[in-house]
């Protein structure tokens, strides 16, 4: 494998030989400066630096708007838009097929937490592996702008209708159904969502990003907790993330006390440097806590909240054979003659 | 009867005197058993059948059971008949009576000439002059066997099994080899059991005089057979068929299809180099989730399917409309129960052909396999997906509580050499080469069934984008008419093909028959027997088609044309095969007349050939 150091490679390739335009898909056809659209760019280009394999990505989605951008990168990858709500278990069919696969599911809060909060919370329990990204930005956009069920208690619709409803906070369930890597973003910030897709990826089991990507036809006006000036005015980072591919050495040192290193499941690490707070990212209480209290003043907090690296995945779980099921040959599927015979034999 | 009750014994007496002493019924009979369900009654009731079974004579056991755990009355009824006639009947000849809360209905039950066998607390002997009545204090025999209350209760059903084996002749060293394969692994019951089964037999040689005409006499008919339901039938042919994932919620009468599929996969589907599984079974959250993950799994090259009922057939239905649009593999087994909604989720029948066939909105229409037997269970299972990976679509294998749960004697399944594991037009990276490409949804060989890729090919060309929204033949999203119209011709196309590589029709023509019964299912049973009553009885001759899948196979037509009238037997309210072949082929419409039976109970040979003489007379 090529590695930073040794075998120098051509310009604007990465360590698979593989240029930005390899991750690319078709052109959007969303609104112009859809949150979504930044989301899919940083995407792009986490899986370009990290040296993803296309061939090995599914690219998984319900339906909604933010379903539609799998479509918008990695060409050559398969991808799979399936029904409103039930992408993960699709993804969970797929994983079980070919545990070689790395799933990145894309769905937005609407296909998440209100038709697909079923499939969701179960994926999270049996922690399939997959990359979902929940393009949060509180409104049904397809069909114009009808409250979600991650919209703030008393946020407003440009029509001023106020939503009466408290929030569902996915991070929140994620941590409590033992999910091993749950992070929140913003689409609005670039830098740290790069690294969080890229721990994601190195990540085993579940990652979950729940990442507010502003609707700039229907919530981004004064009134809306889920406007880029509302995200951009009440954001704050637990930490600065940054993340270092397994096949990179950490150059630089810090300080004690000063940045947190976490090993992922690949050796790839995830280094989250101290901004206000001393935040223990292993700790599900510290994390809750947190969450807690800057939802009760409808302000946004971003980073790592929770992770276990180590928790076992459901292939494992499952002590699935190591080739894929989907390409194992017929005589490893079928049983002997004489098994079905001693089947028969306890019949009679 | 006891030697004791005068006035029992003349009623008794003058039922025999009736029928004439030259009147002994051998191996044709049926016994129904009236229990309180959660009691051990299956069991016995198994022990029963299994003990039938085991001499030679042909035999079905069918269990008519509450939707509950513990404590409501269930019927377990058993037919012995040399003919080989195993659909249920009608009549019960022989009651036993076990159950306070049914007693009343259970001894009105019996045909006149019949008999009873009943606990002695019920107080039924001497209510009914027309059948032999035999009381037994079964729970105070119990009682001697074993002391422990919980365990007295469980083995009160096993002493009727003695009790039955005197009166009927059975033999006993078979019903002892039935209780101890019955309870092949807990040798303390099975002892227990054989003790309780010895006390009903001796009380029954002390005490009982044997008044009724029926016997059980040694045939070598069963010689060699098996006996399975269904769902584990399905099982093993899911095994066998080279099942690599299965998605599941738990729905009765389906569960146990997949319960024995975990069973077997356990013991012969583990890699013997890496201990490892070469199946995967995800129980999911529910049936959106099972289908979801079926479809993901064969999306991903997975042999993939899922097991369930109606409800789960209604849940089911967005998904199985993507598998049809987007082109991806699913099998699903649909063990048919009663609907509408929860409907009695107990009992049998055959009310989803038609939502099947269509399951999901717009314009779908899929394959369908419909087996009779628990050889065709094993076989189609396997069939069902080559064919959906043949056809890149969902494949349904409906059976029914009936088949699926009951227990059916068989001849052993043969090894399916003949039905190779067959993945369809899926292509290799050196396959995407060699054709420089490909596109996902393109009718290059004229059968309407396009090449696909799996996730996880290489070949930088191997990548296509699935969806369920209108797409072309490169797998672009578009929403031109034309686009859509080719696309969904072909699909209609494509799945017309498949009428010729479904199991074809099974024919019997009789040329002197001037009309022709159509069953499919487990309705099967019943028509043989049907037929042999027609000709007996009444001199009518009849020729019959048995369907095996759907779409419709030509011989199906050929055969509707050349009779008169045909007879279209089905388990449901509203002849919905009927339905089906006179929208297809309106012109037919006027040859087919409907019998129909869905009061939840298996189809019997008399309701069907009454019916039939009855329209006949018209």
């Amino acid at each position: 494998m090529a590695t930073a150091t040794d075998t120098p490679r051509p310009k604007g390739t990465n360590r698979v030989g593989l240029v930005i335009q390899d991750y690319k898909g078709l052109d959007s056809t969303l609104c112009a400066g859809c949150g979504h659209d930044a989301i899919t760019s940083q995407l792009i280009k986490a899986m370009f630096e990290y040296g993803v394999q296309p061939h090995r990505v599914i690219k998984l989605s319900g339906i909604g708007c933010s379903s539609k951008t799998p479509a918008y990168f990695l060409r050559r990858s398969h991808g799979f838009n399936a029904v409103h709500g039930r992408m993960p278990a699709v993804a969970t069919g797929a994983i079980l097929a070919n545990r070689r696969l790395m799933p990145i599911g894309v769905s937005g809060d609407g296909d998440t937490a209100s038709i697909g909060m079923g499939q969701f919370i179960h994926m999270l329990r049996r922690n399939i592996p997959i990359v979902y990204i929940m393009e949060n930005n509180g409104v049904y956009g397809l069909t114009k702008g009808q409250f979600s069920a991650t919209a703030d208690l008393g946020t407003k619709l440009k029509t001023g209708v106020a939503n009466d409803l408290p929030p569902i906070d996915v991070c929140i369930l994620a941590i409590e159904l033992g999910c091993g890597y749950v992070a929140r973003s913003f689409a609005g910030d670039p830098k740290q969502l790069v690294a969080l897709l890229q721990g994601a990826l190195a990540h085993k089991g579940t990652a979950l990003l729940d990442v507010i990507s502003p609707c700039v036809t229907f919530n981004n006006h004064d009134g809306s907790t889920k406007s880029y000036k509302y995200a951009k005015e009440t954001e704050e980072l637990l930490h600065e993330v940054g993340f270092v591919p397994f096949f990179e050495p950490i150059e630089a040192d810090y300080e004690a006390g000063t940045a947190k290193v976490v090993e992922l499941h690949d050796g790839s690490r995830i280094i989250l440097k101290k901004v206000d707070r001393d935040y223990d990212p292993s700790s599900k209480a510290m994390a809750l806590r947190a969450l807690r209290e800057f939802n009760q003043k409808t302000e946004f907090l971003t980073g790592l909240l929770y992770v276990d690296p180590k928790k076992p995945d459901f292939t494992e779980l499952l002590q699935l054979h190591d080739e894929p099921l989907a390409t194992l040959p017929a005589e490893s599927l079928r049983p002997s003659r004489e098994a079905l015979d001693e089947i028969m034999e306890t019949l009679r | 009867m006891r030697k004791t009750a005068n006035n029992e014994q003349t009623a008794v007496h003058e039922a025999t005197e009736r029928r004439g002493p030259r009147d002994v019924i051998v191996n044709d009979f049926s016994i129904q058993v009236a229990t309180v369900n959660g009691s051990g009654s299956q069991s016995a009731n198994m022990v029963l059948m299994r003990s039938i079974f085991q001499m030679g004579v042909p035999v079905s056991g069918k269990n008519l059971f509450p939707s509950n755990i513990a404590g409501l009355p269930t019927w377990f009824t058993i037919r012995a008949n040399q003919n080989g006639y195993i659909a249920r009947k009608g009549e019960i000849d022989f009651a036993v009576a076990l159950n306070p809360q049914t007693a009343r209905e259970d001894l009105d039950s019996v045909e006149s000439g019949g008999a009873l066998l009943a606990e002695a607390s019920l107080g039924l002997a001497g209510q009914r002059d027309d059948i032999s009545c035999y009381e037994v204090p079964f729970a105070k025999l119990a009682a001697d066997v074993v002391a422990e209350v919980k365990l007295r209760k469980l083995v009160a059903n096993m002493v009727y099994v003695g009790v039955l084996a005197h009166l009927l002749s059975i033999d006993v060293p078979e019903v002892e080899e039935a209780i101890r394969k019955q309870f092949r692994n807990k040798s303390r019951a099975a002892e227990i059991n054989v003790k309780a089964m010895r006390a009903g037999l001796e009380y029954a040689r002390e005490h009982l005089v044997k008044t009724d005409p029926y016997r059980l006499k040694r045939m070598e008919h069963a010689r060699g057979m098996i006996v399975i339901d269904g769902n584990s039938a399905a099982a093993l042919g899911a095994m066998f068929g080279g099942c690599t994932v299965v998605t599941w919620y738990p729905i009765t009468p389906s569960t146990s299809l997949v319960e024995q599929i975990i069973e077997y996969m356990k013991q012969y589907r583990i890699d013997p180099k890496s201990g490892k599984a070469t199946f995967a079974i995800a129980q999911a959250e529910d049936e959106l989730a099972a289908i979801g993950m079926a479809v993901g799994a064969g999306w991903a090259g997975a042999r993939a399917m899922t097991s369930t009922s109606g409800p789960g057939i209604s849940l089911m239905s967005e998904f199985v409309g993507l598998s049809y649009f987007a082109e991806v593999p699913a099998v699903i087994w649909d063990i048919q129960r009663v609907g509408p909604s929860t409907g009695m989720p107990t009992r049998t029948g055959q009310g989803d052909i038609l939502s099947c066939y269509f399951l999901s909105h717009g314009d779908t229409k899929h394959i369908l396999l419909i087996p009779a037997t628990v050889h065709e269970c094993f076989r189609f299972a396997q069939e069902a997906f080559n064919l959906a990976e043949k056809f890149q679509t969902t494949v349904f294998c409906m059976s029914d509580l009936d088949l699926g749960m009951n227990n059916w004697m068989s001849e052993p399944f043969d090894y399916p050499g003949d039905i190779p594991i067959a993945r369809g037009k899926v292509l290799s990276a050196e396959e995407l080469d060699k054709r420089g490409g490909f596109s996902r949804y393109l009718d290059t060989d004229g059968d309407g069934i396009p090449y696909r890729t799996l996730p996880g090919n290489p070949h930088p060309a191997a990548a296509y984008f699935t969806r369920g929204s209108g797409h072309n033949e490169h797998a672009g999203y578009s929403e031109r008419p034309d686009d859509f119209v080719r696309l969904v011709d072909r699909l209609a196309r494509k799945i017309e093909s498949a009428r010729e590589f479904v199991p074809a029709p099974v024919v019997d023509r009789n040329p002197s028959a001037g009309i022709g019964i159509i069953a499919y299912g487990t309705t099967h049973h019943a028509i043989a027997e049907c037929r042999d009553q027609l000709r007996r009885e009444q001199g009518i001759e009849t020729s019959y088609l048995r369907l095996r899948a759907l779409p419709l196979h030509e011989a199906v037509i050929e055969f509707i044309n050349s009779h008169e009238r045909v007879y279209l037997v089905e388990q449901n309210r509203d002849g919905q095969m009927r339905g089906i072949l006179a929208m297809e082929h309106p012109d037919l419409a006027g040859r087919l007349r409907p019998v129909l039976h869905y009061d939840g109970i298996p189809i019997d040979a008399r309701s069907i050939t009454r019916a039939i003489i009855t329209q006949e007379q018209e």
